[in-house]
């Protein structure tokens, strides 16, 4: 614990940068936020990008010539390269999409219906969240692939054993970086390489990922990474897909119309190069710029600081936590925080999950409670659903203390 | 909300009234809410187009099951045109006060697939009533 001592000062500081963390819920609770995995609370900062675009300089992009036009247009781009450098990939591989459900569709319509082929295998994880599971169902259904999953244990850690075979005659492997529902961190090292030396091409869904662990999609060897602006200090609406140059190069167009043409004749269009040619419309354009200063943030805090706060609360977050099994706690997923990224799913006794949530909201508590958007991995573990509370960098020891005390009044409310 | 969840409540989630299925129901129904996955199925017996029997089954929270449980317990012998009729208070005045908004979908889930059984029937046969 002492990495989390050392650095309350500065989690004191980055909870002042929260404006919401500092305004009591309406029954005078201190606000204890706990649902991150969902979306995260955004800086001062971000909120302030937002603004100065539309009190600033709120103009459309790539067309105007006019002063504010072409700032916006600076501010945009730049915070692409900002976006482009938080993962280590080039510009120009970096497209802006909604959100990490849009990237993954994007790459199973423009890059899936022209590579994929009856008999072909994708290959995806039983922790797979619906968004990495449903646009494969369907790419599966319009081509006659083949879906395949890599089982999970009882603590949802990946079972490897059985790899070759699985990735025999696969053309796509398919994975969350980080299990929403669970917090394990995929064994990504093993598995790109093997993957690759298959032949098949690896989506990360990293919708998890990007936020919470240093990240070198290059280094990682990811061919396609996507993730989403709103879990990382950045606005709703807006997300990444980062891809591989040679393999965007050869992608039709996912969505078409304006901006993301070189010229239009009335019977025929030629595209832009990638990044543009996947970005059709006008953009989100403040929410870009915004997400770029929520990376700055980050970068400032540095991510290896995130990661080892985030794994040091987990840590004593499953201490804590532990001391309520005796009573019926069921503490989900790895148990070692080192194979985990700041996930606790859990039930307690026979009260269910929303009725516990319920309760915890009373005392200021936000936790999630439900599917958690992964359906199959609830039916195939026997749970009707589960309690999850998700750590960031503004959360302290504090407010794991908080959850527990919450739990215990839970207990006190169902009389166990 | 914490104050909903007092002793009758409790004892009708952990020992619900009239859990289970029938044998031959003449009418059935079941919903969920996919907000969150609870589940309810209710089913009805019926004589002379009143309810004579009925049972449920489901799985959910507090809310959804005690309000389920409660509300059948005032049904047998009331008329499918005034199963149909029910109103929300049917359920509100068992459970009380204090539902939060987000949760008032949980208590009304029972009263849903109730008047939904009683609705398809009736309108399975028009020309009895």
């Amino acid at each position: 614990m002492t990495q989390t001592l050392h650095s309350d000062a500065k989690t004191e500081r980055i909870i002042a940068d929260f404006p919401i963390l500092g305004r009591p819920t309406s029954r005078g609770k201190r606000l204890v936020y706990l649902d991150s995995a969902a979306t995260s609370q955004k800086p001062r900062a971000v909120i302030q990008a937002l603004v100065d675009y539309y009190e600033q300089y709120n103009a459309n992009i790539h067309r105007g010539v006019y002063e504010i036009a072409q700032r916006a247009t600076d501010e945009y781009e730049h915070a692409r390269v900002k976006v482009a450098g938080f993962i280590g990939a080039n510009t120009s591989e970096v497209v802006w999409v909604r959100n990490t459900t849009e990237a993954i569709n994007l790459v199973a319509y423009s890059w899936g219906d022209h590579n994929i082929t009856a008999g072909d295998a994708i290959l995806l994880t039983e922790l797979e969240h619906h968004s990495d599971l449903v646009p494969w169902q369907l790419l599966a259904q319009r081509t006659g692939a083949q879906l395949r999953f890599i089982p999970v244990d009882a603590r949802g850690i990946h079972v490897l054993d059985d790899l070759d075979r699985l990735l025999d005659g696969c053309k796509l492997l398919a994975i969350s970086h980080v299990s929403n529902t669970l917090g394990t961190i995929a064994p990504l090292e093993t598995l790109i390489p093997r993957a690759h030396a298959a032949g098949a091409v690896v989506l990360v869904d990293g919708a998890q990922g990007a936020p919470h662990l240093p990240l070198d999609v290059k280094a990682l060897d990811a061919d396609f990474y996507a993730f989403s602006g709103h879990k990382m200090l950045g606005p709703t609406g807006i997300g990444c897909l980062y891809g591989k140059r040679e393999l965007l190069e050869a992608m039709p167009p996912f969505l078409s119309g304006g901006d993301m043409i070189r010229k239009v004749e009335y019977t025929r269009t030629t595209f832009s190069e990638p990044p543009r040619r996947f970005e059709a419309g006008t953009s989100n354009i403040a929410d870009a710029i915004a997400f770029g200063v929520a990376t700055d943030y980050l970068t400032a805090l540095g991510m290896p600081w995130v990661r080892e706060h985030e794994r040091a609360l987990t840590g004593y977050a499953l201490e804590r936590l532990a001391e309520l099994e005796p009573r019926g706690l069921a503490i989900y997923g790895p148990r070692d925080p080192a194979r985990s990224s700041g996930v606790i799913s859990f039930n307690f006794a026979d009260i269910h999950p929303h009725d516990l949530a319920s309760i915890l909201d009373t005392e200021g508590i936000c936790i999630r409670a439900g599917h958690h958007c992964t359906m199959p991995l609830m039916e195939k573990s026997g749970w009707s659903a589960t309690a999850r509370a998700s750590f960031y960098i503004y959360n302290t020891e504090a407010d794991v203390d908080a959850l527990y005390e919450g739990l215990e009044k839970a207990a006190r409310v169902f009389q166990i | 909300m914490d104050d909903f969840y007092r002793d009758y409540i409790l004892d009708h989630y952990r020992s619900p009234r009239n859990f289970g299925t029938l044998e031959h129901p003449d009418v059935a129904a079941e919903d969920v809410n996919p907000l969150c996955g609870d589940q309810i199925r209710v089913e009805l017996k019926l004589d002379d187009g009143k309810i004579s029997d009925v049972r449920f089954s489901g799985k959910g929270c507090a809310i959804s099951q005690a309000s389920t449980s409660m509300l059948l317990e005032t049904v047998k012998g009331m008329k499918l045109t005034d199963v149909a009729q029910l109103p929300k208070d049917a359920v509100l005045e068992n459970v009380g006060i204090g539902i939060s908004p987000t949760r008032m979908k949980c208590a009304m889930l029972g009263l849903r697939v109730l008047k939904s059984a009683a609705i398809g029937k009736l309108a399975d046969w028009p020309d009895e009533e």
